[in-house]
């Protein structure tokens, strides 16, 4: 493994040896302040009385969802992050992506790491050729590329053979299923160098599901490293050689699948 | 729940060795920061990449914004069309006031149509952060697209605006004149000025969400100060002469009082330095609220 690599590369020698990290994540921590919450802003009097009283924003809360992480992330790496609901591995997957900067230290990467989706950037009130273009876009893509991956997103989604036209139809008029695959379909026609999955992505039909798992399969072997986000414990024992067990904004173990996973499945 | 007892038995990769220090280990990698901000020239480079993005955006929230009318986009010319009428049967029929402005409803409605360009892209900036904060915690794209989108959303609708406005002027006994073209660079320096000033708000309404609330009642205050209703001149000519240079130099007065220039016959002979005043305007708020914006770009997806 990666580690014992990196546990005699001193010498120099070694170092053309030893595998090259691609995210180093150095005592990460990321606190939410959320407006509005907390006890006493009910109304719009105690509001008032709160500010005449100079008594200091109660209506802030701040929730601490990431406190105080490191670990190393080496090239051909497959991570998992498991933990319970609320654990901050979302969180976490985000301030490595450079998405939510962390209130105190600090993330390096090779390359600019991406999340796997794009449902953010897409709009129900369009149909599913613009929300194709628009989706490429978002991520990225030139408008010539857009276009010529047009098809292949298309294709790949296997609406139009469903259910003919259907791509020119509003997005709000599909149903979940079909809008997932769409959904899928654009976000996984881009490839990355460090590959963020959260949660379950393959969704739809069974025949949908064996097609996008081959997709990520494919878009795995192409990215420097994958993290991935998940409850299955079958989906990161398929697809990680390493687990992080994030508990409450902390590091619980980290470590091959096995072991972690066997430790996670008793300890809850 | 796990306990104490089992974690201590668990597995933790060892730290990378030689007691040397993470930030070392990357920066003897060559890893660079994530979400770091790019320097200024780089940002602009990644901005221009995006353009396409920007415009698709742009048309896309334009678009959608019409779909659950079953009028559809025909509400984009409709909408002018009623504020228009309003303030025809208010101020044309009922009140039957000038307040001493030749051509009254020609002069109120391109006053209202202009301000409304700068009052949407405004408040449609100051929300182009706080709004949008799912797309900035899922995509990387430089953040100032969005207030540079929803001010390409207020300049669609503006164009259609202003040939509701042209038709209403010529309805209105004005000649059709090759001085009308100077509209274009006004309202091109108004789209600059616009696009800084909804950055600026952006970066406000990220951080103070209370802006939101805030902000209609600075607009209407600015509404009452810009001439939209009155002549500045007129009401002006007994002020003391700071007052008169204050409302003068107001940046949405002076391109109201341009394109009123254009299209407007009895209201031509606008002294020549409002053009210098005009593009100082948007030079420095343009590129003022650019790089104002630009500083706190690699903070925009905490919210």
């Amino acid at each position: 493994m990666a580690d014992t690599a990196v546990a005699d590369g001193a010498a120099t020698t070694e170092k053309v040896a030893e595998s090259a990290p691609t995210v180093v994540v150095d005592d990460v921590h990321l606190v939410y302040r959320v407006h509005g919450a907390g006890a006493g802003k009910g109304s719009a009097t105690s509001a008032l009385s709160r500010i005449v009283a100079r008594k200091k924003a109660t209506g802030i809360t701040e929730v601490h969802a990431v406190k105080g992480v490191s670990f190393v992330a080496y090239r051909g790496e497959a991570i998992g992050l498991i933990g319970r609901n609320g654990s901050g591995k979302s969180t976490l997957l985000r301030c490595v992506a450079g998405l939510l900067p962390p209130t105190r230290g600090k993330i390096y990467t090779d390359g600019q790491p991406s999340l796997l989706g794009v449902n953010a950037a897409m709009m129900n009130e369009l149909t599913g050729e613009r929300n194709i273009i628009l989706g490429c876009l978002a991520m990225g893509m030139s408008q010539e590329e857009a276009q010529t991956r047009y098809t292949e997103i298309a294709e790949f989604s296997g609406l139009e053979k469903m259910s003919p036209g259907i791509l020119s139809r509003p997005m709000r008029t599909y149903s979940s299923g079909q809008g997932a695959r769409l959904r899928f379909s654009i976000a996984a026609a881009k490839t990355h160098d460090v590959l963020m999955i959260d949660e379950a992505l393959a969704t739809g039909d069974r025949e949908f599901q064996l097609r996008s798992e081959a997709r990520i399969r494919e878009l795995r072997a192409q990215a420097g490293s994958v993290f991935l986000v998940s409850h299955s414990m079958k989906s990161i024992r398929d697809t990680c050689d390493r687990v992080i067990w994030l508990h409450d904004g902390t590091i619980l173990a980290d470590g091959p699948t096995d072991e972690v996973v066997a430790a996670y499945e008793k300890g809850r | 729940m796990a306990n104490s007892a089992t974690t201590d038995a668990l597995p933790r990769s060892s730290p990378p060795g030689d007691g040397e220090s993470l930030a070392e280990l990357a920066a003897r990698h060559g890893l660079t920061v994530s979400g770091a901000r790019p320097g200024l020239g780089a940002y602009v480079k990644q901005l221009w990449q995006r353009r396409h993005f920007i415009v698709a955006f742009a048309n896309a929230k334009t678009r959608a914004s019409y779909s659950d009318a079953r009028l559809g986009q025909v509400w984009q010319i409709l909408t002018p069309l009623l504020n228009a009428a309003i303030y025809y049967l208010i101020f044309g029929l009922m009140l039957k006031t000038n307040r001493g402005v030749p051509n009254f409803i020609a002069f109120l409605v391109t006053g209202i149509f202009v301000f409304g360009f700068t009052q949407s892209a405004v408040l449609a900036g100051t929300r182009s952060i706080s709004g949008q904060l799912n797309l900035i915690r899922a995509l990387h794209f430089p953040r100032a697209s969005l207030p540079i989108s929803f001010t390409i959303v207020q300049l669609q609708q503006l164009l259609i605006s202003m040939i509701v406005l042209c038709g209403i002027v010529l309805a209105k006994g004005e000649p059709l004149t090759l001085k009308w073209l100077l509209v274009v660079p006004v309202l091109m320096l108004q789209f600059v000025f616009n696009i800084g000033l909804s950055m600026i708000v952006a970066r406000f309404g990220a951080v103070v969400t209370d802006i939101n609330q805030l902000m209609p009642f600075i607009l209407r205050t600015w509404l009452y100060t810009s001439g939209v209703f009155y002549s500045i001149d007129n009401f002006t000519k007994d002020a003391p002469a700071w007052v008169r240079h204050a409302l003068d130099l107001n940046p949405i007065a002076v391109y109201i009082e341009l394109v009123r220039d254009s299209l407007i016959e009895s209201h031509s002979g606008v002294p020549t330095w409002t053009w210098g005043v005009a593009a100082a305007w948007a030079l420095v708020i343009g590129v003022g609220g650019f790089i104002y914006f630009w500083r706190a770009e690699e903070r925009y997806g905490r919210g």
